[in-house]
């Protein structure tokens, strides 16, 4: 008698690739806009990057309607700290909301992998999960970018240095990865604030 | 005579048919310092006068942000006035995170009426003893209403609760239909002018008093103290005898503004600050709830 397998699931794979890397004074987080189930494209067009607060921009790949569930929950919870605390949420701070709130959904998981970068106390973090990271992917490409995001390690990085890498990472990754490619969102944080940027990626 | 009969809970009639309880609780309202709001087409003001216990503390908080489009300033019991903007802000998190759209100011005021009127019908409970002056922005435009502690609500063009509201209640109605078309600066103006009028001869300034705004592109908040000074010497209202010589105020107030097609008629006869006993709503006679 074998177990008995369920025919269907909750979840479902919209792959996508996800960057957050952290310099001296500058934190930049990136992600592909393709949404894609199967070897099926729904849409080239779609924004993987919430900022969560002044100093707080969280990218997520994996279910987006669990990626977009934990944004709202993540937004309310921040507008409830605000009128408690009369201020925005820390980027730490945030990271233990999303810690917690990950959690709370143990046994019934938000399926959505998860990099939050920002600058806490004017310096730069990225955090992903419960440990903080100089830089950080997720998902479709995690291998294959990890290796050149180590170089960070090595020699620090400018912004203009960590953007260019950034791009380079993700025109290398979309050769491969079918469910990488289409658009790259770079959102760059910085003491001056916070700016968008789009480079046009492979769209096979 | 009867009331202290029928005025044990809040769940015994009166013959007369009154609930004296919640009488008493709007009581509470008319004790607290005083808060007033207008209209315009495009903005409400909310504005109060701060009291403190003594010198050395801080003052009550009144006037709360709500949401980035609505706000709210109260009168009476300031701590139920706490509770009630914590509901107040956790329905419009909660209608966001359904809708992803703006919570209409006229659902949040029936709800938060509806939880008013619970309280006045069980017998374990009473009444929350806070007036609540509402404003806020939404698609069918801007909007003030008051909730009683009866679970009341009426929408309004301009008001002022609590105590010596009278006062400002008497500017308000000779100005009110000049509102809805007022600028942003003139609606503030007419605020502080409400405002000192409450506070019957004391000299206004920005220590005593909290000046609110939400308008259409410009979010809830509250202005802080050196702008409100600014515009307190700008408007150069700051008098210190009763407010008699109102009047004159066009000729110096003439800085900033645009030229005053919105002073109600414009000839404003002179010295009409004392109590008009006009159509007041009639407090007497009637239960003060059903108003």
């Amino acid at each position: 008698m074998t177990k008995q397998q369920a025919n269907w699931s909750p979840y479902d794979n919209n792959g996508g690739t996800c960057v957050a890397i952290a310099g001296a004074d500058y934190c930049v987080i990136a992600a592909d806009t393709r949404m894609s189930s199967g070897y099926n494209i729904l849409t080239r067009d779609y924004s993987k990057i919430i900022q969560l607060a002044d100093k707080s921009v969280m990218a997520s790949s994996g279910f987006q309607a669990d990626v977009r569930a934990l944004q709202k929950v993540l937004a309310s919870r921040h507008l409830l700290y605000q009128h408690q605390h009369n201020k925005q949420m820390s980027c730490p701070a945030m990271a233990q909301l999303l810690s917690n709130t990950l959690y709370y959904k143990r046994f019934f998981p938000y399926y959505a992998f998860n990099v939050l970068g920002g600058l806490d106390n004017e310096a730069p973090k990225v955090l992903v999960l419960h440990s903080s990271h100089p830089f950080w992917t997720t998902n479709s490409s995690l291998q294959a970018l990890s290796c050149y995001l180590r170089r960070m390690q090595v020699t620090p990085l400018s912004e203009a240095e960590a953007i260019d890498l950034v791009k380079t990472c993700f025109a290398s990754a979309t050769e491969r990865d079918i469910y990488t490619g289409d658009k790259l969102e770079i959102v760059v944080l910085n003491a001056s604030g916070l700016r968008s940027d789009y480079m046009e990626l492979r769209k096979d | 005579m009867f009331r202290n009969q029928y005025d044990t809970d809040v769940t015994t009639w009166s013959p007369a048919g009154r609930l004296f309880q919640v009488e008493y609780a709007m009581e509470a309202v008319k004790q607290g310092s005083a808060a007033i709001g207008l209209r315009s087409k495009s903005h409400v003001v909310l504005a109060c006068v701060n009291k403190t216990s003594s010198e050395l503390s801080s003052h009550q908080k009144k006037i709360f942000k709500v949401d980035d489009h609505i706000g709210v300033a109260i009168a009476g019991l300031t701590a139920d006035g706490r509770v009630l903007s914590r509901y107040m802000r956790n329905e419009c998190i909660n209608y966001f995170y359904t809708y992803e759209s703006q919570l209409p100011v006229g659902r949040l005021v029936v709800q938060l009426a509806d939880k008013a009127q619970v309280c006045t019908q069980r017998s374990w409970k009473r009444p929350y003893g806070v007036g609540l002056l509402v404003g806020g922005l939404d698609e069918s435009g801007a909007h003030l209403y008051y909730n009683c502690p009866s679970g009341n609500y009426f929408e309004y063009q301009a008001f002022a609760i609590g105590s010596r509201s009278q006062a400002a209640k008497t500017y308000l109605e000779r100005k009110f239909e000049s509102f809805v078309d007022s600028s942003r600066e003139n609606l503030i103006k007419d605020a502080l002018f409400a405002l000192r009028e409450t506070l019957q001869g004391e000299k206004l300034t920005s220590s005593v008093c909290t000046i609110a705004v939400v308008g259409i592109g410009e979010a809830f908040h509250i202005l802080d103290q050196e702008t409100v000074q600014e515009l307190i010497n700008e408007f150069e209202i700051a008098g210190e005898e009763a407010p008699v010589a109102e009047p004159a105020a066009p000729d110096q107030a003439g800085v900033a503004e645009p030229a005053a097609p919105d002073q109600a008629g414009g000839a404003e006869p002179a010295a009409a600050a004392d109590d008009d006993n006009q159509a007041a709503p009639g407090d007497q006679g009637a239960a003060p709830m059903d108003m």
